[in-house]
């Protein structure tokens, strides 16, 4: 009967749990390989620049006289062009998505 | 004679996603003539490109898009490929074709939960998008971005698929193929999806190629036109045949891209068993010199890139003709005499993707 043809899977999903998590009570679990937020560890950093050079939205800033590394968050698109040219490997990505903000302030490491 | 009225229609509409103007002249309940007009989100890209590294431009050409995001972003990298004349690893075109793939699948599903929607068959909607959030968890744990894959760059790809990962992937896409099975079922044989989509918005077999449709939309009226078939990327290695009905009716465009899903499925395993082994890009050096056009096979259609460089880091020229626009002509045509109720369907089958057209 083409007439009842979704029938079978409502029934189907009808007994099932609720296919959506019930965020924000159940965190979602980050999808491995995923691009979420970078990460900067700057204990081999020779602040180069050259991930500030590479940056295609200019999110990165160095200054290297004062030692301090910033990013503006909601510029990065997190897409893996300053971790591929990073001589150190002081940046990597998070699999966890940056956490929303109310002002645009840059996030400074020193 | 009934007295004619304008019904403006759109940008802003529960059945448009993106904002596109329809004046909808209209006699009783039949409209007798639609006038669009574009332009509401227009970008200026072509100015763009004259600002941004040609290298960086790709990250530029994946945003026209939020749908066929990758395919943006391979097609440019095709071009600036073919102008440079960089010889890219074969396995990376086996990895763009695979993604590209995904891509459409994606598309497909996204679509067909919209026209579900459309119809005002809420479940079968809910039902097309939970199986589309697979096949986005796929994506993002191959190339780490859901719906702007940004794994694509001139010379290549960024990142490799490795054997285990690849086998997860294809585990994942039997699951996805069959749970599309019970979706494409309902779109298929049930009686309230054929009342409303049977015999609607016919675009004849000539008048489709008269006014230069593209994929789907073409592909429903009886035209066997597939730009995949040019054998770019990994194409000329696999098996395909293109998708074709001959109604050229709403149904026949819904059924297309039905069967376009199991296709894309169908071309993920032919890559996956054939992939070769190597390096995934090679090294770009100078600068762009010369003019090149590329076309590709996007989920709406063929899309057509123009690029011109003059062997600075900057590109001179940059030019998109999208599937969406292609199609326009088609639209209008399509809804003259259609039933004003109508509208929405004949709007939904062209798959319209208006920031594609206005970049």
């Amino acid at each position: 009967m083409s007439l009842f043809s979704m029938t079978g899977l409502v029934m189907k999903w009808l007994l099932r749990k609720p296919y959506t998590s019930r965020y924000p009570f159940e965190p979602r679990q980050p999808i491995a390989g995923s691009r979420g937020a970078l990460a900067v560890n700057l204990t081999d950093c020779t602040y180069c620049t050259l991930c500030a050079k590479r940056c295609p939205t200019q999110a990165i800033e160095v200054n290297r006289a004062e030692k301090h590394w910033t990013i503006d968050r909601l510029r990065c698109i997190t897409c893996n062009c300053c971790i591929e040219n990073c001589p150190k490997k002081c940046l990597s990505m998070l699999t966890d998505h940056a956490v929303p903000t109310v002002t645009k302030d840059r996030e400074i490491f020193a | 004679m009934a007295t004619r009225t304008v019904i403006p229609f759109g940008p802003q509409h529960p059945v448009l996603p993106e904002p596109i103007h329809l004046d909808l002249v209209v006699e009783d309940e039949k409209v007798v003539e639609a006038i669009p007009s574009i332009g509401f989100i227009h970008r200026g890209l072509e100015k763009l490109v004259e600002k941004k590294d040609f290298t960086e431009f790709v990250f530029v050409a994946e945003r026209i898009c939020g749908i066929c995001s990758f395919i943006h972003g391979q097609s440019y990298c095709q071009g600036i490929e073919a102008i440079m004349g960089l010889e890219v690893p074969p396995r990376a075109h086996y990895l763009r074709t695979i993604w590209g793939e995904l891509s459409r699948i994606h598309s497909h599903l996204l679509w067909l939960g919209l026209m579900a929607d459309a119809m005002g068959f809420e479940s079968l909607f809910m039902h097309s998008w939970r199986v589309r959030e697979r096949v986005l968890n796929i994506i993002e744990a191959t190339t780490g971005g859901r719906v702007i894959f940004g794994s694509c760059k001139v010379g290549g790809v960024r990142r490799d698929i490795d054997e285990p990962a690849m086998q997860k992937l294809l585990a994942e896409l039997t699951e996805v193929e069959r749970e599309t099975r019970e979706i494409v079922h309902v779109f298929i044989n049930d009686d309230t999806v054929k009342h409303r989509l049977c015999g609607v918005g016919v675009l004849p077999h000539d008048e489709a190629y008269k006014l230069g449709c593209v994929g789907p939309t073409l592909r429903a009226s009886g035209w066997a036109q597939d730009t995949r078939k040019l054998g770019y990327a990994a194409f000329n290695e696999l098996t395909f045949q293109p998708i074709t009905r001959t109604a050229g009716d709403c149904y026949a465009r819904c059924a297309v891209r039905c069967d376009e899903i199991f296709q894309s499925v169908d071309l993920i395993r032919q890559a996956a068993a054939k992939i070769p082994a190597g390096d995934i890009a090679v090294k770009v050096v100078g600068n762009p010199n010369g003019e090149y056009f590329v076309r590709v096979e996007q989920p709406r259609g063929e899309v057509i890139y123009y690029l011109k460089g003059n062997g600075t880091k900057n590109l001179q020229r940059f030019r998109v003709r999208t599937p969406t626009f292609a199609n326009i002509p088609a639209l209008v045509k399509t809804l003259q005499g259609c039933n004003l109720a109508d509208v929405p369907i004949l709007i939904l089958t062209i798959d319209p993707c208006i920031s594609c057209t206005e970049r």
